[in-house]
């Protein structure tokens, strides 16, 4: 008996051990490769800044057409200040925001159930899958025109051009999601027991979020790039229309700053959505 | 009364053939294979790389229909897989987004078990496989080992009439595979298991089985069967080690020629 304890003792030394050290020397190894490329990237930004500020003291071009970052700047502070055309800049990122999350909360919940049973049926996949190859590589101006005849000139018809945009990635990574799941949990699932429904919802959604979640944050990028063409059309406001309205007056610094703030936005929009992907998908990679 | 109970026909599989693929590609992977499991037996399937005997597993648990011949389960037909005949996979397909709390009550949560009884099962069968303690880590964070150890676990929650196991050890190292091949031998005497075990590892069928059958290369047929009891004697000698005694070599020997001969024609 007392040598069948050690045993055990001894087992679960071995078990322990070693996997814990060697996950130290990657997180380590991970800390030090993090730092040299944070550096790197901060490195190429001061890099871009310096040379734009370079190109506009030299006076190389004129500053209608490159206007330098102290201007950028006041112009930024001005717009935060007064706003654009008498509009507060919130109310301008408040509107194009709620065209893009409206269309994506649409997108998401229709593609993700539409994606996942193309995945499941390979006749539901005949019926969508044409449409959507159809129309993701059309340019979105092309149908643009159509959808505001359609639909009429106000929001609707901006939103339905986000959701065609959001719709396809978002599909798309559902499909190919669930025909990469590991066969295996199906079955060793129905051996347990689940019966159809338990194992969509315990099993086959969850296996598929990891890339659920990648084709969110795909949608998300492209909606946002479409954003401009759908305020290009009888918009008053909206951060897209601003940079458009911008460029009818020549105003280069409004552009600039549009432009700054929609990257700033997009990249914090991808930052919340990658911190949520952390808590959701925790185990992402390790399926 | 043990003997009695050792009779009873479990898995009675009669006349099966398996063709794989369709007319013009097809394969015969299982050809005529007569085979009966007894309840309490541990029998253990050993065969050449490719003989078919993981797709007779699949025929068993129900993951692949026969193309000819019967797959009965205490008399009835397999139609499907369910969850009187557990299944453990080579590589363990524990689920990555629960806890492995969660990985074992999965199969008494899937059948709506009372809680109280869930938690009650979950602790026993946790304890069984020297996992206390683990209850709220996740997969990712245990060895090779200990993951095979979980998949047992969750299987076992169920009280299978049937525990299948197809090559459960194979990528686990000789010294983890050892304490796993005494700790199966443990559960399956506690529990009074029926327990039919794929391997292609000689001395783990006959340290484990008993009974041994040998397949042979595609098509697989069942070459010979072996009654053996290294198993009991171990598990009497205190589960310690092996024994390695003459008749045991003669047996291996055997087994050895025989898989040998496959190979090599």
């Amino acid at each position: 008996m007392d040598t069948k304890n050690n045993k055990k003792d001894i087992k679960f030394k071995i078990n322990k051990k070693e996997p814990d050290k060697s996950n130290e020397n990657i997180s380590e190894d991970k800390k030090k490769r993090d730092k040299t490329e944070n550096r790197l990237t901060v490195a190429t930004w001061v890099v871009i800044l310096g040379v734009w500020y370079i190109v506009t003291k030299l006076e190389l071009f004129s500053t209608t057409l490159v206007p330098s970052p102290y201007k950028v700047w006041t112009t930024f502070l001005g717009i935060l200040k007064d706003g654009y055309n008498g509009v507060p800049l919130f109310i301008h990122l408040g509107t194009s925001f709620e065209r893009l999350f409206i269309a994506l909360g649409f997108a998401i919940v229709t593609a993700i159930p539409m994606g996942l049973l193309s995945g499941y049926s390979r006749k539901v996949k005949a019926i969508i899958d044409s449409i959507v190859e159809f129309y993701r590589p059309l340019p979105p101006l092309a149908y643009y025109t159509l959808l505001i005849l359609w639909f009429g000139i106000d929001n609707t018809s901006k939103v339905i051009l986000l959701y065609l945009a959001a719709f396809a990635p978002i599909y798309i990574a559902c499909v190919s999601a669930v025909n990469k799941i590991n066969v295996d949990y199906i079955l060793s699932a129905k051996s347990l027991g689940a019966n159809q429904k338990k194992i969509f919802f315990k099993i086959v959604l969850p296996a598929c979020l990891p890339e659920i979640f990648t084709g969110i944050r795909t949608a998300v990028g492209v909606a946002y790039t479409t954003l401009v063409s759908a305020e290009m059309v009888a918009a008053t406001s909206g951060i897209g229309w601003m940079v458009l309205d911008a460029s009818n007056f020549l105003k280069s610094n409004v552009i600039v700053v549009g432009i700054l703030i929609m990257g700033f936005t997009g990249i914090l929009i991808d930052f919340g959505l990658r911190y949520l992907e952390k808590r959701i998908v925790f185990w992402k990679g390790h399926l | 009364m043990e003997n009695k109970d050792k009779q009873e026909v479990l898995i009675d599989i009669q006349n099966l053939e398996l063709i794989y693929g369709t007319k013009k590609n097809s394969v015969l992977a299982l050809d005529n294979i007569d085979l009966q499991i007894k309840r309490g037996e541990f029998l253990c399937v050993l065969g050449p790389s490719g003989c078919g005997k993981s797709t007779l597993l699949k025929i068993i648990a129900g993951f692949i229909k026969p193309t000819n011949g019967n797959c009965l389960m205490q008399g009835k037909f397999i139609t499907g897989p369910d969850w009187h005949r557990g299944v453990v996979f080579q590589s363990p397909t524990l689920y990555p987004w629960m806890s492995i709390k969660d990985n074992v009550e999965f199969g008494p949560k899937m059948r709506g078990i009372p809680e109280k009884e869930i938690e009650n099962i979950r602790e026993h069968f946790m304890e069984q496989v020297n996992l206390k303690g683990f209850e709220d880590k996740f997969t990712f964070e245990l060895s090779g080992g200990m993951k095979q150890r979980v998949a047992l676990a969750r299987v076992l929650a169920n009280y299978p009439q049937v525990i299948l196991m197809d090559e459960p050890l194979g990528a686990l190292d000789a010294l983890t595979r050892f304490n796993m091949q005494r700790l199966i031998r443990e559960i399956w005497k506690e529990n009074n298991s029926t327990i039919l075990l794929i391997t292609h590892d000689v001395d783990e069928a006959l340290s484990l089985g008993t009974r041994i059958v040998v397949m042979s290369k595609r098509p697989g047929k069942i070459l010979k069967e072996f009654n053996v009891d290294f198993t009991n004697i171990i598990f009497d000698n205190g589960s310690k080690h092996v024994l390695y005694s003459e008749n045991y070599f003669q047996v291996k020997n055997e087994i050895l020629d025989l898989i040998n001969s496959q190979i090599e024609e």
